[in-house]
């Protein structure tokens, strides 16, 4: 069965760590990093490596637009 | 299979709307404006009307929407959107024209100017941000603001012997004739917000038919003005908002 494979890539910059995108992750698969940005902000990362899907629910509650969502079928 | 072999362009499935350029918006983490800015920019750009969006922005936090969103904008004085993009519908008929108003910019000193622009009819979309209080002046008292809910000018809490009650807008507009669709809507979860898209979509084609005029209510957050965490405030707008400001289609004249 095809399984569906995916992963984020966050504006780190852009980013203002919060914290939306951490609870709409159905997959628990993006935290916030312990690291700040130039702004001052915890940003967030994808932690999990293997676990995405790619369903876009982060990408579409980010209000800054700083998350960019790939998908793909892996056999 | 390694991350790096599926970020790839062909894998691409969401990424932040063309319209929406790269200058850091100001808004504060977690704003509701952030997501209906995504949206309105994804809309316009899924109907093709990148050339012929004209927007009407207010005065209060969102008055900046037009560094963030690459279309063709107005600024209206406090309140008087409505009656500006009157003007700019009636010019130029063929155009996308829409305001994007919060709750103390058309709910307070532009109550009027809403009301009058929505009963004529006139061919435009009202984009109206609820979040209950003030927010770029400091979180003051808003003509929406709940009964019992503590802002910088009722703190302890509003009194309806004293403030009177909230103001319910979005029912006001449903009666009036002249309206074609009126629905409330929020942006909280990805659900809510493909919802609010769909609301979104269908009160521009509308205003592009020439059906009437359309408000699209979403009922938001101001974290900092409400003094709590994005997550937080997502939270308290659902238990308490929603309430008193039931989501859902209000009119739709077909």
């Amino acid at each position: 069965m095809a399984k569906v494979k995916g992963a984020i890539v966050v504006d780190t910059e852009r980013c203002k760590g919060c914290s939306l995108c951490v609870v709409a992750c159905p997959l628990e698969v993006i935290a916030l990093a312990k690291e700040v940005n130039l702004k001052g902000y915890n940003y967030a990362l994808q932690v999990v490596e293997d676990k995405c899907n790619g369903c876009t629910s982060c990408a579409t509650v980010c209000p800054d637009g700083c998350i960019t969502v790939y998908r793909t079928k892996v056999e | 299979m390694d991350k790096q072999d599926i970020i790839k362009p062909e894998n691409l499935v969401y990424k932040k709307p063309t319209l929406m350029n790269d200058n850091p918006m100001h808004y504060c983490p977690g704003c509701s404006h952030g997501v209906v800015h995504k949206l309105i920019a994804e809309v316009i750009e899924e109907m093709g009307l990148e050339n012929k969006a004209v927007g009407v922005s207010p005065v209060g936090c969102a008055v900046f929407i037009y560094n963030y969103l690459d279309i063709d904008w107005e600024e209206a004085a406090h309140g008087r959107a409505p009656a500006v993009a009157t003007a700019i519908k009636r010019l130029w008929p063929e155009n996308l024209v829409f305001t994007y108003q919060g709750d103390g910019d058309l709910a307070a000193i532009g109550t009027a100017e809403t009301i009058h622009a929505l009963n004529r009819g006139e061919n435009i979309t009202i984009i109206f941000i609820n979040n209950a209080i003030y927010g770029m002046t400091g979180g003051q008292m808003a003509p929406t603001t709940l009964v019992g809910m503590k802002t910088a000018t009722c703190p302890y809490g509003r009194d309806p012997k004293i403030q009177g009650y909230p103001l319910k807008i979005t029912e006001i507009a449903a009666q009036l004739e002249g309206t074609a669709y009126v629905t409330r809507q929020s942006v909280q979860t990805p659900a809510a917000i493909r919802k609010a898209k769909k609301a979104i979509r269908k009160a521009f084609e509308n205003s592009m038919q020439g059906k009437g005029s359309n408000l699209v209510e979403i009922v938001s957050t101001c974290n900092s003005g409400w003094k709590m965490s994005p997550v937080k405030a997502n939270k308290w707008m659902e238990e308490n908002m929603f309430p008193f400001y039931p989501l859902g289609d209000l009119k739709d004249k077909e």
